[in-house]
């Protein structure tokens, strides 16, 4: 069997899509009783565009060696990511629904050994961007075109490994390197600006050398713009900093933390779910 | 005349000519390449080595993510940063997806030296071993060393080679040949078996000598595989003898003599005593007035033997 790629390029295909990733999420944690849904439906649109219209992927060949990479460094928003994964084609849609089961290849967390399409096994903060930089310093050696992409929280960047992987993606120039980070503003405990102050996370990243593009992280074709720029940026990595909303497109989940960890009733999902559809009849979700 | 090399010095040299060798080889140091002798391979192969710089999670990550692209990637550093500082980047990044990762950590133990307990790590065997996907390894010579190095670059998957700081005698003839997960048995005996890895391989040997004076005849094994651990050689060692002693230059908890008692207890009951440093941290000192003051010497571990055969008796 030939899965072939969907690409989109429409923004307005593209947000449809997100919002059918979004569904699925609220799907798949409602199902399990557990998971993250805030980050996840924060980092969707990030996540959409990446894998329906600019990453060089064959989901028909999730270990084409050409293939440009994903680290999901905030693992714990593994639902989007395998939703992306299932809506472009690297396992049967129907699958989603065994999340976090105890025989499912869909872990809590990403493991690359498990589900098709993970290109790096993640979970205990603070590491994807290491591991991301690792495979862009294989790609300058090899002189492959492919480019990597990762996704970090931003209550993530208080890990300390963070600063150590940004100062090597600069020493090494890794151009090929693009970065998002999901900048909802929340983490378990609370508003970051309280938790820890990760204030200014753009000129964090621009001191240590990094070409900074602030974008709204739902505005599909401002996420589109970046990743070009990224592209075009030579001898140094980007850093898409995007201002998203935590729980974006469920009402009753936005900008609340308490939706960072707990699995929608089903009764919320219901409501969940209709709004999201409403959502799509109404245009572009805002 | 013994020769007289450190085990980092042997995998410096193993790891230059692998270089030549196998092009997928990629090696990564955090600031130590002088001293964990990854320089030689950094000035052959300057486009595949990766100065990280002082920074051992970052490392680990970023070894992870080129063993991710098909690269054989060795990290370097002193084993105390290696298992300790980036730990959880070892467990998360490389041992749990089974990433080829090779772990090739100097400095190991106690005789760093003059240093001091902040750098010599007591407890890295046990951190590493107990990680599943993980394959350990304690070479106790110059040889051995670069068969170690060798194994580890052909097979896919994390190990950790525990290596030293100071010279030690070689004991192999340069075509002794090794086995992943088999003991070396360097000397037949039927009283008491004394397993021993690393540095501590010679002291063990000079102890079964003796005790042979004494008329005991010790059974010496090289356990330079501490995981997998050749279990089978454990089992025979506590029946055809019916004592043990392990010698180890690391805490008396979780290593090798941790590993041999697991083995023993289940597999066939027998005393074992355990040679190692006991539950405490380093200090400065020069290499052997530490391992005679931690009580790794040719003396504890021959009357550790006469104390497991009384124990066997009793």
């Amino acid at each position: 069997m030939t899965l072939k790629r969907v690409v989109l390029s429409d923004p307005e295909e593209l947000a449809a899509k997100a919002c059918e990733i979004r569904k699925h999420v609220i799907r798949m944690v409602g199902a399990a009783s557990s998971g993250h849904p805030g980050g996840s439906l924060s980092a969707a649109d990030i996540v959409t565009v990446l894998y329906f219209n600019k990453m060089r992927i064959r989901p028909d060949d999730p270990t084409w060696s050409g293939r440009d990479r994903f680290v999901l460094s905030k693992g714990h928003a593994a639902p989007v990511l395998y939703a992306a994964l299932a809506e472009a084609g690297y396992f049967p849609v129907d699958d989603l629904i065994t999340l976090r089961r105890i025989d499912s290849y869909l872990q809590g967390h990403p493991d690359m050994n498990q589900t098709p399409g993970v290109d790096m096994s993640t979970g205990s903060l603070g590491q994807g961007l290491s591991a991301a930089c690792g495979m862009a310093i294989a790609a300058k050696m090899d002189g492959a075109d492919w480019r990597v992409y990762a996704v970090l929280g931003d209550g993530e960047i208080e890990e300390g490994q963070v600063w150590e992987a940004a100062m090597t993606a600069v020493h090494r120039k890794l151009d090929n390197l693009t970065i998002f980070v999901d900048w909802n503003g929340l983490q378990i405990d609370g508003p970051i600006r309280e938790v820890k102050s990760v204030d200014h996370i753009g000129e964090r990243f621009a001191a240590f050398g990094w070409h900074v593009i602030e974008i709204d992280g739902h505005d599909i074709p401002a996420i589109m713009a970046a990743i070009d720029e990224a592209q075009r940026t030579s001898g140094r990595p980007t850093a898409i900093v995007a201002r998203t909303v935590k729980g974006k497109g469920v009402s009753f989940m936005e900008n609340e933390a308490g939706w960072h960890g707990t699995a929608p009733k089903p009764e919320q999902v219901e409501a969940a779910l209709a709004e999201l559809e409403a959502s799509r009849k109404g245009g572009v979700a805002q | 005349m013994t020769k007289m090399i450190a085990t980092r010095v042997a995998y410096g040299e193993a790891l230059a000519e692998l270089g030549g060798i196998n092009s997928d080889i990629v090696v990564l140091d955090a600031d130590l390449s002088g001293s964990t002798k990854t320089a030689g391979f950094a000035s052959k192969y300057p486009e595949r080595f990766i100065q990280m710089g002082i920074a051992e999670a970052d490392m680990m990550g970023t070894a992870a993510g080129l063993a991710a692209t098909g690269k054989t990637a060795f990290a370097s550093t002193f084993a105390v940063f290696a298992t300790g500082r980036a730990f959880d980047q070892v467990r998360q990044s490389i041992a749990a997806p089974g990433l080829n990762v090779k772990i090739c950590a100097t400095h190991a133990g106690l005789t760093v030296g003059e240093d001091g307990g902040s750098h010599q790590s007591i407890e890295d065997i046990a951190l590493m071993r107990v990680l599943p996907n993980m394959t350990v390894i304690v070479p106790s010579d110059a040889v051995q060393t670069g068969w170690a190095v060798r194994i580890a670059a052909e097979q896919k998957g994390p190990f950790y080679l525990r290596l030293g700081r100071a010279s030690v005698p070689t004991l192999y003839d340069e075509d002794a040949d090794f086995e992943l997960g088999k003991a070396k048995t360097l000397r037949e005996g039927q009283d008491v078996t004394i397993i021993a890895c690393g540095v501590m391989v010679s002291r063990a040997l000079e102890a079964a000598d003796r005790l042979e004076e004494r008329g005991i005849r010790a059974r010496v094994l090289d356990m330079h595989t501490i995981k997998p651990l050749d279990e089978e050689a454990v089992r025979a060692a506590a029946v055809e003898t019916g004592a043990i002693v392990t010698v180890e230059e690391h805490s008396v908890i979780g290593g090798l003599g941790g590993a041999v008692c697991e083995t023993v207890c289940s597999r066939a009951p027998a005393p074992v005593i355990r040679v190692g440093v006991a539950d405490m941290f380093g200090k400065s000192g020069k290499p052997d007035e530490l391992l005679e003051a931690y009580g790794l010497t040719v003396e504890n571990i021959s009357f550790a033997a006469k104390r497991a055969i009384e124990m066997k008796r009793a």
